[in-house]
């Protein structure tokens, strides 16, 4: 499919109230792109890979934009740049983990403008499905990342379900880490999401990749003060330092008492079509400390229950060692 | 389709223009403003060749719209030379041959500005990092490293000499 490189012919919103972007949202339904930064969207409209009839624009809606202090923590408007979430003074102090991943976020550009809603509700990046071609994805019948010939390097070794797609979000890891709370408005009304539902793996919709359904925006992110100043680890393994999306990301959020492990979220990306936790190692980390001994004993639950694609038995021990990194203290 | 009217602030000139909302920011410098300056290298956000600062952030001008710049300002390669006298990063890109074809050039330029307008001490690590965005083929960007480095001394040098100047006077 040839790439065009210029934008197509597409009608532009530009709302100031988030009501005006809500009915919008309501009237185009799938025809409708939210715009956020816009850093993912112009790729795929210049490749006509995606066809909507008309782009909403949340950019100029204050009130969706700025970080606020809650009764319980913090509240991130979804249009909230990435560059903001980085040099914020309160983030950096207690939730360290969310600066740090949205720190590795693509380039200094790109972060920039970037926004917090964007970033977390990005669509694959499986350069199949991103060509255009009628993948299950997609809506056909077939999925061209497994099979004999498919170059799968970057694909999913867990929660596959026909697609073998993964999420490419580096705070969406965060995210589901810190028990962050997903606020999404549509006309009829506000519903709220855990970070754990908010991302859906092609088992449960395959041609999503969040609980978003068309007419939905995501508003905010609110992150409970539970985890608060608490000991976190992140680390992005990529093939380049930079620009690059994770071969295979981790964010930890541990509770010490004393010198023990009482409580942990490890959150791998990279590996399935959503943030994935793994379960196994939160409850072998209870009562243990972070050291040498702990990290050799734990890491190799990491990849409990992953099948490897032809060409990436390789994040398996990536999964383990991130864990093993975590443990080390 | 109806355009949609523009008013900002381009290298500290008042600007309106019409632009259609498919248009992108760069589409609108090049084809609307004449300021050719910034290039399209990949259209994507991957190799930075269209780099201009917006409010004083670097961003990629074709992955902005136009339609999204009313009211704010934003700075272009068009407008780093004072006149005739070129910015010390210009300069240290001539001197030390941190360029070849050229064609990542403004890009660059516009990125170690928006730097070194921020920390005019910068480490190698963080020039480095600032300029992760940018993607150069020829010079293999130690030249370029090396280039920013010495232009943020030339900075610190003159802004000394300007504060001794104010303190005399």
């Amino acid at each position: 499919m040839a790439s065009f490189d210029v934008m197509p012919d597409i009608q532009l919103y530009q709302p100031v109230e988030l009501d005006d972007a809500l009915s919008l949202a309501e009237r185009y339904g799938d025809g409708g792109w939210v715009l956020g930064g816009g850093q993912d969207t112009y790729g795929w409209l210049k490749d006509r890979a995606k066809n909507p009839q008309a782009m909403i624009d949340l950019s100029g809606i204050d009130s969706l934009r700025g970080i606020r202090t809650t009764d319980d923590g913090i509240e991130i408007g979804a249009t909230t740049t990435l560059r903001e979430i980085i040099r914020d003074e309160r983030i950096n102090r207690d939730f360290s983990l969310l600066a740090q991943a949205a720190g590795r976020v693509a380039s200094p550009q790109i972060r920039n403008v970037g926004t917090l809603g964007g970033n977390l509700s990005q669509d694959t990046r499986c350069w199949y499905y991103r060509r255009g071609l009628a993948c299950y994805r997609a809506g056909g019948n077939l999925c061209y990342a497994d099979g004999p010939e498919s170059m799968n390097r970057e694909h999913a070794v867990l929660g596959a379900s026909r697609c073998v797609a993964v999420s490419p979000s580096d705070t969406a890891t965060a995210m589901v880490a810190l028990e962050a709370m997903m606020v999404v408005a549509s006309a009829s009304g506000v519903r709220s999401i855990a970070a754990e539902d908010f991302f859906v793996g092609p088992a449960t919709h395959i041609t999503q990749m969040t609980a978003l359904e068309p007419g939905e925006i995501l508003t905010a992110v609110r992150i409970p003060s539970k985890w608060a100043g608490q000991r976190f680890y992140f680390e992005k393994v990529a093939d380049r330092d930079v620009w690059d999306f994770a071969l295979v990301s981790i964010a930890v959020a541990m509770r010490l008492e004393g010198d023990s492990i009482a409580e942990s979220r490890f959150v791998c990306g990279g590996v399935a079509c959503t943030p994935h936790r793994l379960k196994n190692v939160e409850s072998a980390a209870r009562g243990n400390s972070l050291s040498e001994a702990s990290a050799d004993a734990i890491a190799p639950l990491a990849s409990a229950g992953a099948i490897p694609l032809n060409y990436n038995h390789f994040k398996l021990p990536l999964m383990e060692n991130l864990v093993r990194r975590a443990m080390r203290g | 389709m109806k355009g949609i009217a523009v008013s900002t602030t381009v290298n500290g000139d008042a600007v309106e223009y019409v632009c259609h909302g498919r248009e992108t920011l760069l589409d609108v410098l090049r084809n609307h403003l004449g300021l050719t300056g910034a290039k399209e290298g990949c259209g994507t956000g991957d190799c930075g060749a269209c780099s201009v600062t917006l409010d004083g952030e670097l961003v990629c001008s074709c992955l902005v719209l136009g339609a999204e710049v009313e009211g704010r300002t934003v700075e272009t390669i068009e407008g780093m030379a004072d006149g005739d006298k070129l910015h010390p990063l210009q300069k240290r890109f001539l001197d030390g041959a941190a360029l070849q074809c050229g064609i990542c050039t403004p890009g660059f330029l516009i990125a170690a500005k928006a730097l070194l307008d921020r920390n005019n001490n910068p480490s190698e690590s963080e020039i480095r990092y600032a300029l992760a965005g940018n993607l150069c083929r020829c010079t293999g960007y130690d030249k370029i490293v090396r280039a920013v480095s010495a232009a943020a001394g030339d900075m610190r040098r003159q802004q000394k000499a300007q504060a001794r100047r104010r303190a005399t006077r």
